[in-house]
C-alpha cells in the first residue's frame, strides 16, 4: 500500500508490519469487519420484527395462532442455537428452491428428493448457476441474516411477550373503561408502554447477538473467523512476500480484543439509553438471559 | 441390519468403541437416532465437567469481585469481563491455537490440544465467568439483616460465610444459575465446530447431526432428532436443579415459596 512496500525483504520492524497489515488480503479482513457490523445493523431490527410477530401471536385469542407463537418461543429456546443455524441455512435454501421449482417447472415429473440428492429443475436454482459470484455471496449473506432473525426473533419474542404482560393491568382496564376496542388498547396503551419493561431484556439480547456474529463462519460466509484462519496460517516464501509461521493464535487474540471492545461500547451505550428512558419511570429492570455467548 | 445391531455397533461410537466406519449410504432413522445419541455422551461430559469445576471457581471469583482489596477485585473483574465480553466461539479458536503453540515449547502439555481436555478447560473458565457474575449479583442482594443477625450471634469470618452468606447467595442465584446451566449444555455443541479436531470422527451430537445432514442433504431428519435429545436433556437439568432449589428453600414458610421456580416460564411454557 505504501510506496516503501515494494520490496518487503529489506524491511523490518514497524515498517514491515505496516506493509504486512495493508496487503490486499488484509483489506479483505477489514471488509469482513464491515460485514459483521452490517449483519448487526440489519439483524437487530429484523429480529425485533420477528419477535414482535411472535409475541403478538403468542397472546392471540385464536388458539392455533397462540400455540404457534408459544411453540416458536419455546422450541428455539430449548434447543442449541447453533443447531438452528445449521438447520435453517439448508432448510431455507431448499424451501425457497422448492417453491420456485413448483412455480417455474410445473411439468417436471421426477421427485425432488432422490436418495441423498435434492434435485430441482435448473431454472429454479437459487441463485442461478450462471449468476455472477457476487450474487452467490449476497444470497448466502441474506440467508444468514434471515436465519439470525428467526433464531433471535424467538428470544426477542420471549422478552416482548413478558414486557406486554408487565404493562400494569390498571392501564388496560382504564382503556377499556373509555370504550377502546382490544385492538385500540393494544396499539395505544400496551405497545407504547411495554418498551421500558422490554429494554433490559432487549439490551441483553443485543449483547448475545453481538457475540453470536462469529457464527457467520458456520453459515458459509467469508467472515472475520474465515479470514483469521486464512491469514494466520503458516506462509512460506514461495507463495508470499511476507512469510511467517503459524500466527493464527495472534489473529484470534486480535478478534478477542475486537469483540471485547464491541461489547464494552454496547454496554456503555445501553446503560446511557436505559438511564434516559427510565427517567421518571417507576420500574424494576427484569433481565432475560440469552443463549449464545 | 436390525436396529439392535445398529445399537450394538454405534451406541458408543463417539468414544471409539464398536464399528469404525460411519454409515455411508442407505441411512436409516435408527442409525441417525443411535449415532446422534452416542454423540450426546460428549455434550453431557463437557457440560458436567465444566459445571462442577466452574461452580467452585465461580464462587471464588464472585468473592474476589466483592473483595475490598484491589489486588483481589481487579483480577476477578477482568476475568469476568474477558469471558463474558467475548464470544465463546472465538475463545475456543484462540485457546486451541494457543495450546498448539504451547505444545511446541512444552511437549508435556500435548493433551491440551485434544477436545476432552482443552475444550473442557475453556468451557470451565467460560462458565466460571458467567456464573461468577450471577453469584456476585446474588452476593450483593444477601439481606443485611441476616448478616447482622449472624454477627449478633458471634458468627464471623469463615463460619459466617459458610453458614449464612453462602446458602443465601445460592438460594438467590439459583434460578439464574439454572438458566446458565442450560445454556452451558447448549454451548457444548460448539466444541467440534471450532478448532478442536474430532479425532477418528469421535464427535458430539451436533457433529454427527451435521454429518448426516451433509451426507443425505436432508436437514429435516437429523436436526429434529438432535432437538429432541436436547429438549430431554433440558428437562433433566430443570428437574435436578428444581430439586436442589427446593432443598435450598426448604426452611422458608410454604407460602413464601414460589409455586413454580422462576426459571420455568422462560424455558418450558
Amino acid at each position: 500500500m505504501f510506496a516503501y512496500c515494494s520490496d518487503p525483504q529489506v524491511l523490518d520492524g514497524l515498517a514491515w508490519l505496516s506493509c504486512y497489515l495493508t496487503t490486499g488480503k488484509h483489506m479483505a479482513i477489514y471488509w469482513a469487519v464491515g460485514t459483521v457490523l452490517l449483519l448487526l445493523a440489519i439483524t437487530g431490527p429484523a429480529a425485533l420484527l420477528f419477535g414482535f410477530g411472535g409475541a403478538v401471536a403468542a397472546r392471540s385469542p385464536v388458539a392455533p395462532l397462540s400455540w404457534l407463537g408459544r411453540g416458536y418461543i419455546a422450541i428455539v429456546r430449548g434447543v442449541p442455537d447453533i443447531a438452528f443455524f445449521l438447520f435453517f441455512v439448508i432448510a431455507l435454501d431448499q424451501g425457497l428452491e422448492y417453491l420456485r421449482h413448483l412455480a417455474l417447472c410445473p411439468d417436471w415429473d421426477q421427485p425432488v428428493r432422490q436418495g441423498s440428492d435434492f434435485l430441482v429443475c435448473p431454472q429454479a436454482k437459487l441463485p442461478l448457476s450462471s449468476a455472477p459470484q457476487w450474487q452467490h455471496e449476497v444470497y448466502g449473506f441474506a440467508l444468514a441474516v434471515l436465519t439470525f432473525a428467526i433464531v433471535f426473533g424467538a428470544f426477542a419474542a420471549n422478552v416482548l411477550h413478558g414486557a406486554m404482560r408487565a404493562v400494569p393491568r390498571a392501564q388496560i382496564e382504564t382503556a377499556e373503561a373509555y370504550g377502546m376496542t382490544p385492538r385500540q388498547t393494544f396499539r395505544r396503551i400496551v405497545v407504547p408502554q411495554m418498551w421500558i419493561y422490554a429494554l433490559p431484556g432487549l439490551g441483553n439480547l443485543w449483547m448475545v447477538l453481538v457475540k453470536a456474529t462469529p457464527l457467520l463462519f458456520l453459515l458459509g460466509v467469508e467472515d472475520i473467523v474465515y479470514w483469521a484462519r486464512e491469514l494466520g496460517g503458516t506462509k512460506t516464501p514461495q507463495f508470499t512476500d511476507y512469510p511467517h509461521g503459524d500466527w493464527r493464535m495472534w489473529y484470534f487474540l486480535a478478534l478477542l480484543v475486537f469483540y471485547l471492545g464491541l461489547t464494552r461500547v454496547s454496554e456503555i451505550g445501553l446503560e446511557r439509553l436505559m438511564i434516559r428512558l427510565s427517567r421518571g419511570q417507576a420500574t424494576l429492570g427484569g433481565a432475560a438471559q440469552g443463549g449464545v455467548r | 441390519m436390525s436396529c439392535w445391531e445398529i445399537v450394538a455397533d454405534y451406541a458408543f461410537r463417539s468414544l471409539g468403541y464398536g464399528e469404525r466406519l460411519l454409515p455411508r449410504s442407505d441411512f436409516t432413522l435408527c442409525q441417525q437416532v443411535v449415532l446422534i445419541g452416542s454423540g450426546m455422551i460428549w455434550n453431557v461430559y463437557f457440560g458436567a465437567v465444566a459445571l462442577v469445576a466452574g461452580f467452585a471457581l465461580a464462587t471464588l471469583v464472585a468473592l474476589g469481585k466483592a473483595a475490598r482489596s484491589p489486588w483481589l477485585r481487579k483480577p476477578s473483574e477482568w476475568f469476568v469481563f474477558v469471558f463474558r465480553g467475548s464470544p465463546l466461539f472465538i475463545q475456543f479458536f484462540f485457546a486451541y491455537f494457543f495450546f498448539l503453540s504451547l505444545k511446541q515449547s512444552v511437549p508435556a502439555l500435548d493433551p491440551l490440544t485434544s477436545a476432552p481436555v482443552g475444550a473442557a478447560l475453556v468451557l470451565f473458565l467460560n462458565t466460571a465467568g458467567y456464573s461468577a457474575e450471577i453469584f456476585h449479583g446474588a452476593l450483593r442482594s444477601v439481606p443485611r439483616g441476616e448478616v447482622e443477625a449472624a454477627e449478633a450471634y458471634g458468627l464471623t469470618g469463615w463460619p459466617r460465610f459458610r453458614r449464612i452468606v453462602w446458602p443465601t447467595m445460592l438460594r438467590l442465584a439459583w434460578p439464574a444459575y439454572t438458566n446458565e446451566a442450560i445454556f452451558l449444555f447448549h454451548a457444548t455443541t460448539l466444541v467440534f465446530l471450532s478448532g478442536f479436531p474430532a479425532a477418528g470422527q469421535k464427535g458430539d451430537a451436533l457433529y454427527y447431526a451435521s454429518y448426516f445432514a451433509d451426507q443425505t442433504f436432508n436437514p429435516f431428519v437429523p436436526y429434529p432428532i438432535l432437538a429432541l435429545y436436547f429438549i430431554a436433556l433440558t428437562l433433566v437439568i430443570v428437574a435436578i436443579f428444581g430439586a436442589v432449589n427446593r432443598s435450598l428453600n426448604r426452611h422458608l414458610p410454604a407460602a413464601r415459596r414460589p409455586a413454580r421456580p422462576r426459571f420455568l416460564p422462560q424455558i418450558v411454557r
